[in-house]
């Protein structure tokens, strides 16, 4: 038969009336009450928090690194970033050459209401032309507008910030942001 | 309530219980909504560390007026095989068993509505009937977490109903009346070991009844830890999964509203009630005034600590809640009668 555990019940009584206390007398308890600062949270529309710099906010993409290898559309698991490109012709690398053939993005799209935020899009592109970004301001009315383009997904790309240097001695090649 | 006194008129016994019900119903409104601002509102955020609502008037206060608004413009749905008529009956049921109890809570002298002269009977009588409305709404909604539901209330209320009786016989003796005036004046001029500074708050002598009646009352509002009726990771939202609208917000008027209820007739049993020590030599006319304040502090006091209770403790499993009740809190309840008996007698 459970007892009652009443030193327990007393302690977590404790523990939320302290909190409360915290919360409205954050400068103790003879200031006067100041909740806004006491809060541990903000209030978002008027004042804003600073979001981690690796926060998965919102996918961007550099255009110009494409080149429409399809990596990321087959290995994305909810199948919402949709790509067509066109075999076109650039300019040679070196003077005399031979005109380069390169894929030219014309669709470079994510579903925004069907991505999951898994990130494998950024982790499989060999290309280094999608990042993540803190940026989470981006909700619309409709739902379909959720669908973003390339120019948008693009206009991201200023807020990815730069890659922290890994510790000492990490083998890993820090990736750096295309800017 | 105190016009006839205060300004010397004579007025029909139709036209003063008007008066009283109207003043009353204001009183237990602005009370109820008081406390849903502070406690529910404001006291439980700052206990999460967080604000609670503040955009609606400063500091949110007028969040609950939005509320109320928002819940009058939803559609009032029932399902297909519901019980309509008794549908429709059991939220007002519910709130009419806690309005009724407002009727015998004396806020002064004079200030109650209907000076029963078994007035903690007929509390104790009519807040069990809350159990009926319940019980129909879980029946009527055709629903089964809707029934579920309304048993586990009925179970919960029928056993919590046992120590708050008792609970509240250990008063009853002490004071030598059924009477809440008598009581509260048995308080007021009752004296510790011959010193009378603070009269003698059945809270001293009484405190283990105390403690159970706050149990009890804990319980019989379905407040957590005994939230098992409307359990929502179980039961969805128990009784109240069919309602909507209007009527789903009556069941949270009736909530809030017996909570203050219980916190009044709690503060009346316990705490002293409206008056102040005799030994401070004040008159009538002054708490006529003092006395109706006074009881409301005393009250909203107290439904902040069931509040604290409530937003502390995680839900009891339906075998613990009736063990405590069962087997913790009816025999100590009982032994608490017999000792407050042998006590009396013996002083």
């Amino acid at each position: 038969m459970a007892k009652p555990q009443v030193p327990g019940i007393v302690k977590g009584l404790g523990i939320t009336l302290k909190t409360a206390v915290e919360t409205m007398f954050p400068d103790g308890p003879l200031k006067p009450p100041a909740p806004s600062k006491g809060a541990a949270t903000v209030q978002y529309p008027h004042e804003k928090e600073e979001p981690a710099p690796r926060a998965r906010g919102v996918i961007a993409l550099k255009e110009d690194n494409c080149t429409a290898c399809m990596l990321c559309a087959r290995e994305c698991p909810d199948w919402c970033i949709y790509i067509e490109a066109h075999k076109t012709l650039a300019p040679p690398r070196r003077e005399g050459g031979k005109p380069r053939s390169v894929n030219a993005l014309d669709r470079f799209d994510i579903d925004f209401s069907l991505c999951m935020y898994c990130g494998i899009c950024v982790e499989v592109c060999p290309f280094e032309a999608l990042f993540w970004s803190p940026e989470f301001e981006y909700s619309e009315v409709k739902i379909q507008d959720l669908l973003h383009d390339k120019s948008r997904l693009d206009q991201w790309m200023h807020t990815v910030p730069d890659f922290e240097p890994l510790e000492a001695g990490s083998e890993v090649k820090v990736k750096k942001v295309p800017r | 309530m105190t016009p006839t006194l205060m300004f010397g008129l004579e007025l029909a016994y139709w036209q003063e219980t008007i008066i009283k019900v109207l003043l009353g119903l204001v009183a237990l409104l602005l009370l109820t909504g008081g406390v849903v601002y502070l406690y529910l509102f404001k006291f439980v955020s700052f206990m999460q560390s967080r604000l609670g609502p503040m955009e609606a008037g400063p500091y949110g206060s007028l969040q609950l007026l939005a509320e109320v608004g928002k819940w009058l413009q939803k559609e009032d749905i029932a399902t297909e095989k519901a019980d309509r008529f008794v549908f429709r009956l059991a939220p007002a049921i519910v709130l009419a068993s806690t309005f009724v109890l407002f009727a015998v809570i004396p806020a002064g002298p004079t200030a109650v509505v209907s000076d029963l002269g078994t007035g903690i009977y007929f509390v104790l009588a009519m807040s069990s009937l809350s159990v009926l409305g319940i019980l129909m709404a879980g029946w009527a909604s055709a629903n089964k977490y809707a029934l579920l539901g309304a048993l586990r209330a009925a179970g919960q209320l029928i056993a919590y109903e046992l120590p708050l009786v008792l609970a509240v016989v250990g008063v009853v003796i002490a004071a030598g009346s059924l009477n809440l005036q008598d009581i509260v004046a048995a308080q007021a001029s009752g004296e510790i070991f011959g010193w009378d500074g603070i009269g003698n708050p059945f809270i001293l002598t009484q405190i283990v009844g105390f403690t159970i009646f706050m149990i009890a009352v804990q319980a019989e509002l379905t407040q957590s830890p005994f939230d098992m009726p409307i359990a929502e990771s179980e039961l969805v939202a128990g009784y109240q999964v069919e309602y909507s609208g209007i009527r789903f917000l009556i069941y949270f008027i009736a909530e809030f509203a017996t909570a203050v209820a219980f916190a009044a007739i709690a503060s009346t049993l316990f705490l002293g009630g409206w008056a102040l020590p005799t030994a401070w030599g004040l008159g009538d006319g002054v708490m006529h005034v003092v006395g109706p304040i006074v009881i409301s502090a005393k009250a909203v006091l107290l439904v902040g600590v069931v509040f604290w209770v409530r937003f502390t403790l995680p839900r009891f499993r339906e075998d613990q809640l009736q063990t405590l009740a069962w087997k913790f809190l009816i025999p100590i309840s009982l032994a608490n009668i017999v000792a407050t008996g042998v006590l009396k007698v013996v002083f």
